[in-house]
């Protein structure tokens, strides 16, 4: 990687590392950082390519109370950059580059959940110097405290990128062609699964026994190749519409009939 | 009434920008106190200015506060509503105005987590990474685009119905709204996730079940396909009409092609709900990213997937 390179990559892992935490803009996500990092590399598709793949792994992962989910943004930086290095290296097939990439990915994602954790109790003592700003009304103050705890959280991936940026391109394809076809295929055959994981979080969160027909519905329905991700949402959108409607209009009834002629949900559900 | 002190379109959306790094400086002891402080500066600047309301102001706004990020900005709206009507003379103490924000953060944070994590980013995230692992651009810059165009939107519009309504908002809370948006997210959430587990998880069972060798007309008879482009139109012609299997003369059934007669996808929706058995039973899920890449290998190692 060549110097002007090398800042980009830094100034991406920068951004990414500050979505983070901030969760906005969405730098941090997979499918916008790998491409912003082969963009800058000069590796644009494959790094589209890489951030699609590593994007519908991570569809699921988020921080929500004591749950902890890996840490998308060192997971999609690093991994795009080792991916680069492999495609500078020489003679590598692309989509072993990606394969490999992904799954040395997941380690690095908990390495940044440790430097986010970090992150936050250092977050301490400086949200403390902005009380003591407060006492003499410093709003300069405060401003530029906010603004280093951002620039922390944004130094968390930006360094472990520049580190990885000085390996050796060639050191990174040596291994990844000394690698048995076994362990690469499997590599493969396990990121086809790891998927499963992100989505087994979102059901947790919002599985009842009101949600899992529909999950099933969409199961189903996704079988049917005709059926595009827009068709889909469209298809779902209008079944929580029906449902809810119907459920209003069956709360209506039981208050009027008074409970009189039996189950007024179910003759819904029937007519329905 | 004397010189009323408004906050202006301009003042509102100063405070609205900078409510996006509302997480920047999250900590473990107050959380989301610093953003929030920092976002309310603008206002702040504006409705006080004697250094000791400055002072008392900054202070009360450094207490504890964590919601959703994006859900916050109806919370930053009342909140902008109540300190205005502090400014102008009206009795509102600060307990008052800790009170709304402590009230709100939680009921709203219950509704952003699904709606945005779980529905929105899913499904937009989704569609960008099916587009992008052809290697088209399309996918990310979709993705990008639609997701921070219906992120400002949110804030701007929330924020400000929250400063327009005002108190009022907290009626309107415990109305149910909130409780259909949750449903609504929910339902259209699960079902987007059972779609996506069809189609993205992928588990193919290689292992071999059956090998037939078909009858004649049942494939492609390479040998007897008239010469040049004619061969190959009769070919495509053929391949029209018997399918896949025609290709070859025997016909191999893959223990995946009999899962998937039962019905496609199977082994991944079951994959799908033992991690769900396992993840509430409190295993880690890098625990179960790392064992499924173990599995991976080992499967390939013994011929299985």
């Amino acid at each position: 990687m060549n110097g002007l390179s090398i800042i980009l990559v830094i100034v991406v892992a920068f951004l990414a590392g500050m979505e983070g935490i901030l969760d906005e803009w969405e730098f941090h996500q997979p499918v916008v950082a790998c491409t912003l990092i082969g963009l800058v590399t000069g590796h644009l598709t494959e790094g589209v390519m890489l951030g699609g793949s590593l994007q519908m792994m991570a569809l699921g992962w988020a921080n929500i109370g004591a749950a902890v989910a890996p840490d998308a943004a060192l997971a999609s930086v690093a991994s795009a950059i080792i991916m680069v290095l492999a495609l500078n290296g020489g003679n590598v097939n692309t989509k072993d580059a990606i394969n490999t990439s992904i799954a040395v990915a997941v380690p690095l994602s908990v390495a940044g959940l440790f430097l986010t954790m970090l992150c936050r109790t250092i977050a301490i003592p400086m949200v403390h110097a902005m009380d003591k700003c407060a006492e003499d009304a410093n709003f300069r103050g405060i401003e530029i405290w906010q603004i280093l705890a951002i620039c922390l959280q944004g130094i968390r991936i930006a360094i472990p990128a520049a580190a990885l940026c000085f390996i050796p391109a060639k050191a990174v394809t040596n291994a990844l062609n000394s690698m048995p076809a076994w362990l690469t295929g499997g590599m493969a055959v396990g990121g086809g699964m790891v998927a499963a994981v992100g989505y087994a979080m979102v059901v947790n969160m919002m599985a009842t026994a009101e949600t899992w027909p529909f999950f099933i519905l969409g199961f189903v329905l996704a079988a049917i190749s005709e059926l595009t991700l827009i068709a889909l949402g469209l298809i779902g959108l209008s079944l929580a519409l029906i449902y809810l409607g119907l459920k209003e209009e069956a709360k209506k009834g039981g208050g009027n009939g008074g409970g009189g002629s039996g189950d007024p949900l179910g003759d819904i559900i029937n007519d329905y | 009434m004397a010189d009323q002190i408004k906050l202006s379109k301009a003042d509102r959306r100063a405070v609205c920008w900078r409510h996006q790094f509302l997480q920047g400086s999250w900590n473990y002891e107050r959380m989301q106190n610093g953003g929030w402080c920092y976002a309310m500066i603008p206002a702040i600047k504006k409705l006080y200015s004697k250094k000791e309301d400055q002072v008392a102001a900054l202070k009360r706004h450094l207490e504890f506060y964590n919601t959703h990020p994006y859900v916050s900005a109806p919370v930053i709206g009342v909140t902008l509503a109540l300190e205005e009507e502090r400014a102008n003379g009206a009795p509102i103490d600060d307990q008052a105005i800790q009170g709304v924000k402590v009230g709100m953060m939680g009921p709203l944070a219950g509704v952003g987590d699904p709606v945005f994590w779980f529905t929105v980013r899913p499904i937009l995230g989704a569609l960008g990474a099916s587009i992008a692992m052809s290697g088209s651009i399309a996918g990310p810059l979709l993705f990008f685009i639609a997701w921070n165009v219906i992120r400002y939107a949110f804030l701007w519009y929330t924020q400000e119905f929250g400063y327009r309504v005002g108190t009022e908002i907290t009626k309107d809370l415990s109305g149910g709204l909130l409780g259909k948006i949750t449903a609504g997210a929910s339902i259209l959430g699960m079902f987007i996730i059972g779609a996506l587990v069809e189609r993205w998880v992928s588990i193919t069972f290689t292992p071999t079940v059956s090998k037939i060798t078909q009858q004649d007309g049942a494939y492609i008879d390479w040998s007897k396909l008239p010469k040049g482009t004619a061969g190959i139109k009769s070919a495509l012609e053929q391949y029209d009409s018997l399918g896949a299997t025609g290709l070859n003369k025997v016909k191999v059934t893959t223990l995946q092609d009999n899962l998937n007669q039962l019905i496609p996808g199977l082994a991944a929706v079951l994959l799908t709900l033992l991690i769900c058995k396992l993840l509430k039973k409190g295993i880690s899920p890098i625990v179960i990213i790392i064992a499924l890449f173990v599995v991976g290998v080992i499967g390939r190692l013994c011929n299985f997937m």
